[in-house]
């Protein structure tokens, strides 16, 4: 008998395959992570006014400032909606137990769920920003580097959120009670119904103090070309490595 | 050696004891049922073998690997299908097999193995939309698709109706029949005496008989059951303890005594001496059923 073909096993690209499918056959929160933050501009875009410069804001327009501000809804989506109902989907079905009896681990399910929030949410940003460039008229991020690095904590951050609210929940439903909970509180610190550079006195200096109302004081510099300010991308780096090693330590598998 | 030796485990939840000091063997090449109600550590001891639960004491080890140590090589040697598949609802039949499949390194043709099991007209179905029975045959699909040298069912004919249940057997004799080691959980007697090469009963943690079927109905005290309208009356009680009787029911004119063979020959005695003849007379072996009725009633009576 000759040799046989022996292929390699690769169970993080099986699993990686299998949850691409998975996550292209939900509709829901394709849409709320791609779609929606664009949507959001394009209705802000279309209430008169909104796309005109104001003296107030420094000569800037209102959509201007909700670009950033649609840029972080879109991994709030992901990181407090969509990530947390899966992961505890997969624990409560089990999923996660029987991937444990194969050679792949349930690390690699987890690892491939946040590769691909993580793809959708920058496929999300990337459509933001483009529908903000070319029909709106907004200016790319002048300080690029700046505003990447100031985004990623932010998301770091959130998918630590969602992480952490996966991996305690004891069930589907409690899981979404709880993201949705968490769900307020990090849209209206990220600006979405006002914009933080644009509150006043002690609610400023409290929701600066958040990660994202950190993360959107640091987008709103680097968008105007400035490097963002120390303190504001330190925030954010606090809350990104604090959640993060929460959510791992809280994470139960079963 | 045995391909799977369990020696002396012992889980505790909290202040229930799930499995206390069991032991198990399963050679290569047999199918081997553990049996036993509801509760009696039946799926703990399983989920030990598969290394999904580590024992307080105790020591398991599959072709010499301990289950919950050695994980790579564990999950190639041994395919388990749970109680509840985990499958994605929304991954199809045939991408769930591909999926098992592209985590090992030699496996099954993962579309011959999905005909193989009658699951070819239904590969492009998500899971959620299976019936109960095609589900079962995929979670058997994804514990085989690795070609491991052991696989463990676990209650993999509940809900089932009849006819999926009798095809899921065939699929287990097929199974045992390429030379594949199975373990066989189940609380369905008739499951074990279709399939099992040996049993092992499980009764509040403990094993409370082991051995091939028929072993296991012929060590117990009421392994014979016979029934006979006596042709004259019997005093009462002129059956009852005599040796190698375990029951004596009447029901009408027909008693029915089940016991030893000993006992068989002592209520014939009986008759005899009480100028009675059985007529109608039947003896028969009694079922596992019967049996293994006994030994769970009596285990629960001992820790009662």
């Amino acid at each position: 008998m000759s040799a046989p073909a022996v292929r390699r096993a690769r169970p993080g690209r099986a699993v990686l395959t299998a949850e691409t499918r998975l996550f292209l056959r939900e509709p829901g929160s394709l849409f709320w992570v791609l779609a929606f933050p664009t949507l959001l501009l394009v209705v802000l875009g279309l209430v008169p006014g909104m796309t005109g410069s104001t003296d107030d804001l420094g000569g800037r327009s209102f959509v201007e400032l909700y670009v950033p501000v649609s840029c972080l809804l879109a991994a709030i989506m992901a990181g407090a909606m969509a990530l947390p109902t899966v992961v505890a989907t997969y624990r409560e079905q089990r999923i996660l137990r029987r991937t444990a009896t194969t050679p792949a681990r349930a690390g690699h399910v987890l690892g491939a769920q946040l590769v691909l929030h993580g793809t959708a949410v920058a496929v999300s940003v990337v459509l933001v920003l483009a529908y903000g460039r070319l029909v709106l008229g907004v200016p790319l991020p002048a300080q690029l580097a700046g505003w990447a690095l100031a985004y990623l904590l932010a998301l770091v951050a959130v998918l630590a959120v969602g992480g952490l609210v996966a991996g305690t929940a004891p069930s589907v439903r409690i899981a979404a009670a709880l993201g949705t909970a968490v769900f307020f509180p990090l849209m209206f610190t990220a600006g979405v119904w006002f914009p933080v550079s644009g509150m006043g006195g002690a609610l400023r200096d409290v929701v600066a103090a958040t990660p994202l109302g950190a993360a959107a004081l640091a987008l709103e510099q680097a968008q105007a070309g400035v490097w963002p300010d120390a303190v504001h991308l330190l925030v954010v780096a606090a809350w990104a490595v604090g959640l993060t090693a929460l959510a791992v330590r809280c994470f139960r598998w079963q | 050696m045995a391909l799977i030796e369990v020696r002396g485990l012992r889980k505790t939840y909290g202040r229930t004891v799930a499995v206390d000091s069991l032991d198990l063997d399963v050679d290569e090449g047999q199918v081997v049922g553990v049996l036993g109600p509801n509760g009696a550590g039946k799926t703990t001891t399983v989920e030990c073998v598969a290394g999904l639960t580590r024992p307080d004491a105790g020591t398991v080890t599959l072709a010499g690997h301990v289950p919950w140590r050695d994980r790579v090589a564990v999950t190639r040697l041994l395919g388990v299908q749970l109680q509840s598949s985990g499958l994605p609802a929304k991954l199809t039949a045939r991408e769930a097999v591909q999926l098992v499949a592209a985590c090992h390194d030699d496996p099954d043709d993962p579309d011959e193995l999905v005909d193989r099991l009658g699951l070819g007209p239904v590969a492009g179905t998500r899971y959620a939309k299976l019936s109960g029975g095609q589900q079962q045959r995929l979670a058997i699909a994804t514990a085989l698709v690795g070609r491991p040298r052991a696989v463990v069912l676990d209650e993999l004919t509940t809900g089932l109706d009849p006819e999926a249940r009798r095809q899921t057997w065939d699929l287990v004799r097929d199974v045992r029949d390429r030379g594949t080691t199975v373990v066989l959980v189940t609380h369905l007697m008739e499951e074990a005496q279709q399939l099992c090469d040996r049993i092992t009963v499980v009764a509040g943690g403990r094993v409370v008989a082991e051995g091939t079927p028929d072993e296991v109905v012929a060590g117990r005290s009421a392994a014979t059951t016979m029934t006979f309208v006596p042709t004259a009356a019997l005093p009462p009680g002129a059956l009852d303890g005599l040796p190698g009787v375990a029951s004596v029911r009447r029901a009408g004119d027909r008693v029915e005594v089940t016991g030893s063979d000993d006992g068989v020959r002592a209520v014939l005695r009986a008759l005899t001496a009480h100028g009675a003849e059985p007529a109608g007379l039947r003896v028969a072996a009694s079922t596992l059923d019967e049996a293994y009725l006994e030994l769970v009633r009596s285990a629960a009576e001992a820790t009662a």
